[in-house]
Order: structure tokens, then sequence, then C-alpha cells
């Protein structure tokens, strides 16, 4: 620690003092385990998964050469589409239920106390594997001795098939995955609204401005970086769904819940066809490229008000 | 980290003015917060609750807040420490579980994963902060183009692998692909090792310290504490996988918890699932995170808030 101090004036702020020949083989020790499993099981299966999309193949035989059949065939697949529009519906669903509530609970948190206490226990349910919660919820919501339903018949309505029903199930699939996400949203949010200097909300305080009108116009703009990032990572977390309609509603009722992640596995691991599946998550590939392509664009547009 | 801002206190507090009317007008935001704690962990009762009622009795005792005759037998059976008849009676479908397998595996397979990867990912982006070398900056963002790659795409072919390895069903095809990497970690670490102070390592290079020497003996000392909180999160998502250990190691002596659960599920007879021994997995799959919580809860959510810092 006392060299630190000595050095410290000599080389200030400069980077480490440069070598003449670069670091390359160091570098190269430091990075050998991680490069041979980034080749191993992301570069070589990335390119394998190209391959298998053009074959047709069951897993068990040769890979045989279709072309761009599988490409031709998906473009004609009524499930796809169907899987890519149930996909949206959910994320939609999904990621507002935990932003309204995560921003709701965040804003309350930053006016009534500083408690870890409370923090920690707000994000147990994000700590709970998706597929306990699965389970837990549908047992929450079983049609006949679900809490859920015990409830409503208490309150004198009806019985309802939350997860059986087609209206009803991806809704249900959305609120389980929400009550897992939203603290950890929550305390996304609050750690950005700790940012926003507390000067500003008493100088709105003296002017007489209500809380109500203090979070939408103060809170609710200034976190708006931090609102976009909450946005893109809940947005492409939410498009990887599969542990909960694994468990509860193996994408039924037709097909209300057969997402695109659940369509792909099933094409690869019910059905065997491992290169219309590949061709699926290829195609997955580019979509969600292409999203984040668009979402980084409109990023741009929202950097901090407060830098 | 975020530890002195979370030190402030709240907006507003402490104005001497009109604290009691203050308080009594906060009241209904105080209510809001409880019953959202109650929403979040209320499922969680619901779930020890079913776990401790006897099988038979669910149909007609699945109201109250505890269950009349509080039994552990629920436990015991999916454990396995009850004969087959014994966990039939209770409500079993007669499937052979050995929760305590499946808790071993989970935490093999956790421990594994969580100490490999934060090592070889530390080693990483250490390089990628901090040493010179040809292709540095294009070889970082093929790493950062990974991360947008949804996992699906590259779990199908790395299935084929392990199946063409012969390592279906084994510890070695369960970890492999997560195992030295995960492009995830190396990106964060890099942006973590480019935002602390280098002054230490100039001292150490000065005092004729080589890359090596520096990143062991005195970079990992120095950043232990976030290193933790990164295997944390890292642990916690390994626990929670469910899709690849179910497809490439579903067999006895590998499964883990949330596979176990699925199967679990899907030997129980559709019509009437066997909530109360369900319920019980659940619990014992839930015990390691609120241990976390107990220990760690400051460290867990100062990891959550700092990700949050940086966006």
């Amino acid at each position: 620690m006392t060299t630190a101090t000595l050095t410290k004036t000599e080389t200030a702020g400069a980077a480490l003092p440069r070598r003449r020949r670069g670091d390359g083989r160091v570098a190269l020790a430091f990075l050998a385990p991680v490069l041979i499993g980034f080749a191993a099981f992301y570069v070589y299966p990335a390119v394998r998964g190209a391959w298998y999309s053009l074959t047709d193949w069951n897993l068990l035989s040769e890979p045989g050469f279709v072309g761009l059949d599988n490409y031709a065939e998906l473009v004609g697949d009524p499930l796809f589409w169907n899987s890519l529009k149930v996909t949206a519906y959910y994320v939609v669903l999904t990621v507002g239920m935990q932003i309204v509530a995560g921003l709701g609970l965040a804003a309350l948190m930053h006016r009534l106390t500083r408690s870890l206490v409370l923090r920690s226990l707000l994000v147990v349910p994000w700590l709970v594997p998706n597929v306990t919660s699965a389970l837990l919820w549908m047992w929450l919501l079983d049609a006949n001795l679900g809490f859920f339903n015990h409830l409503l018949v208490s309150l004198g309505l009806d019985n309802q098939g939350f997860l059986t029903s087609p209206g009803l199930a991806m809704p249900s699939v959305a609120a389980i995955n929400a009550w897992g996400a939203t603290g950890y949203t929550t305390l996304l949010l609050y750690a950005g609204m700790l940012l926003v200097p507390r000067q500003i909300y008493e100088a709105a305080a003296l002017d007489g401005t209500g809380e109500v009108r203090q979070f939408f116009r103060i809170t609710l703009p200034l976190l708006r970086p931090i609102l976009a990032f909450v946005l893109v990572v809940s947005l492409i977390d939410s498009f990887q769904l599969f542990d909960a309609v694994a468990v509860t509603t193996k994408g039924g009722p037709v097909d209300a819940t057969r997402v695109v992640y659940f369509y792909i596995y099933e094409e690869a691991f019910t059905h065997f066809k491992m290169g219309y599946a590949s061709a699926l998550a290829l195609s997955l590939v580019l979509i969600l490229g292409l999203l984040t392509f668009v979402q980084m664009r409109l990023l741009r547009a929202s950097r901090s008000d407060l830098a | 980290m975020s530890a002195p801002v979370s030190m402030s206190a709240p907006v507003g507090v402490g104005a001497p003015a009109s604290v009691g009317r203050r308080r009594l007008r906060r009241l209904p935001a105080w209510i809001c917060l409880i019953l959202a704690l109650g929403i979040s962990l209320f499922p969680l009762w619901w779930m020890l609750r079913t776990a401790i009622t006897p099988g038979p009795e669910l149909p007609s005792d699945n109201a109250g807040l505890l269950p009349r005759h509080p039994t552990l037998i629920n436990f015991e059976r999916v454990l396995g420490l009850v004969s087959r008849d014994e966990a039939r009676a209770a409500g079993g479908s007669g499937a052979n579980l050995s929760f305590f397998l499946y808790l071993r595996n989970s935490v093999v397979y956790t421990g594994l994963i969580t100490c490999a990867q934060t090592i070889f990912c530390a080693m990483a982006g250490y390089a990628f902060a901090r040493l010179r070398f040809r292709g540095r900056d294009a070889l970082f963002n093929v790493f950062v183009a990974a991360l947008m790659v949804p996992p699906i795409f590259t779990l199908l072919p790395n299935f084929a692998l392990v199946k063409q390895l012969g390592w279906l069903n084994t510890y070695q095809g369960l970890v492999a692909p997560s195992l030295l990497v995960t492009p995830f970690a190396v990106f964060f670490l890099r942006q973590f090792f480019l935002g602390i102070p280098r002054d230490v390592e100039q001292a150490a290079f000065i005092d004729g310290a080589g890359p090596w020497t520096i990143f062991w003996r005195v970079v990992l000392p120095m950043t232990k504490g976030p290193l933790f909180t990164l295997a944390l999160t890292t642990a916690v998502w390994t626990w929670n996988d469910y899709l690849w250990p179910l497809l490439v190691a579903p067999g006895e002596d590998t499964r883990v918890l949330t596979a176990a659960l699925g199967i679990f599920l899907k030997q129980s007879p559709n019509t009437s699932p066997d909530w109360t021994g369900l319920m019980a997995g659940s619990a014992l799959s839930v015990v390691p995170v609120l241990l976390l919580v107990v220990f760690f809860g400051r460290r867990l959510v100062d990891s959550i808030q700092f990700s949050g810092m940086k966006g």
C-alpha cells in the first residue's frame, strides 16, 4: 500500500506502462479456458445449428440436406406465427405487470423506508426456481382445490379454470412470472430513484407539489434511462419463456400458451424434427437481433437527464 | 457499491412541523407496501402449509391458514425415508422419490459451475480490461454479440454434441456448456475491472510483478467481495436452471432438483396430482434460497441494485 502512494504521482491517470511487445502470450493464458469453452459450446454449435437448419434430421439417422425447405415450411406454418403472436402477448402482459407494480412499489419504498429486511423479503420470489413457482401457482390456481378458487367461491363468485381456459391461461402464466420478477424489477427501479437528488423533492415540496404529482413530474422523467434498461432486460428475458409453460399448460389450451421457446422445444424433442427446430431457433435469433437493434436506437434517445 | 446511497434517510423524513399528520397521511401507502409484501410471501406460506397437510385430508382441509393435523410425512416420503406402502397411504403414486439425491446433484451442479465459471470469467474479464494484445476489442465484441443470442439456438446442437459424446446422464455432460464460460460474466467482469482504480496494480508492476502475479496476488484478493456477489447471482441462476438438466441428465443419478420436480409432476396422476408431495419437494428447492437471503441478504440486494445503477 505504501508503494501505491509513492508511484501514484508518477503514473496517475495513465494506462499500465506500455510494454514493447504487448501481452499476447500472457493474455492467451488468461483467456485459454474461456476461449476453449466458447469455441466448443458457443461457436461450434452456432455453426452446427445453422447447418442443421438446412437439413432434415430426427436425431438418430444422418442429417439429410434439404436446402431451404425448412424455411419455406416455417413461413407457411400457422403454429409458428401463432407462437410469435402468443409470445408477444405474453411479453406485453408480463412486462407491463412487472413495470407497473415495480414502479409503484419502488416509489412507495423510496418515500417511506430504507429497510433492508423489506427489500430482501421482496426479492425472495425472484430467487425461487421458475419450476417451483410454476408448480406452486398451479396448485394455488387449481380449478378444484386451489386457494384462489376457494377465495372466489367464498366471495360468491364462480370457480375459474385459470390455467385451463383459453382466455385466462396466458394472463395467468404472465401473472405467475410477474410474481417472480417484480421484486427484482422493484429493486432496479428503486436503485434508480436513489440517484435522484433529494433537493429536487425538497424544492417541489416547498412549492406545495403533492406526492402523486412529484412522482409523475420528477421521479418518472428522471428515471427514464433506468426504465429503458429494465424494459430491455425484461423483454429479452420474457421472450425466453419456457419453464412455466412446460410445467403448467404445456402449450395448451388450444395453443393459447404455445410460446416460441416451447414450440421449438416440442419440435426438437417431442417430434424429433431437429432440422426444423433449428430453422425456428435461427429465425428467433434474427427476430431478437432486430428487436435489440431497434431498442438500442430508441435507447440512445433516452440518456440521463441528471448527467 | 451502493452502500453510501442506501444509507441516506428516506426523502422528507424528519421535518419537525407536522410529523403526526404526515404519518397518518402515509398510512395508506404503508398498507399498500405491506399488501405487496403479503402477495410476495403468502404463496410460499401456502406451499409449506400444503406440504405439512396429510395427503388424504387435503380435499377436505384446504382453506385454513394451518392444517388441522400437521405432519412431516410428505417430507419423509419425498426424501425416500418411508416404505413405498406408507408413501402410497399418504397420497403418493408409488413412484420412487429420493430428493436427498436430487438435492446433492443440484448442489454439485451449482457448486461446480459457480466456482469454475467465476474464476475463468474473471481471468478473461481481467485480460480484456487490462492486457494489451492484438484483436482484443474484436474478440470482446464477439462475446458481446453472443450475449444477444437466445440460448435455445446453441442448446439444440449442444444437446446433439453431448449425446454424440455419450455424455447423457453424466456430470460432465451436465456441466460442460457452462463450466468454462458464460458471455455475460465475461462482459460484466470486464466492465467491473475497468472501473476499479489501477494504483495498486501499478505499484505491484513497478515492484516487478507480472500480470499473472498481479491478478492472483493483488487483484483477486482486492475484489473478493464483488466477485462473491457475482458468484451468488450465478449460483441462483444455475440452481434455477431447468431445460438443460431435464434434457441431458434426467436419469436418477444425475437428476437435479428442478428436473426432479418436473418429472415428479409428470409421474403424478393428471386428474389429482399429488399436491402435498409436490409442495414438500418444492419447499425443499426453496430452502437454499432462503438460506441465501438470511446470510447474504445485503449482498444480494446490493448486487441487484448495482446492476440497476449501471443501466
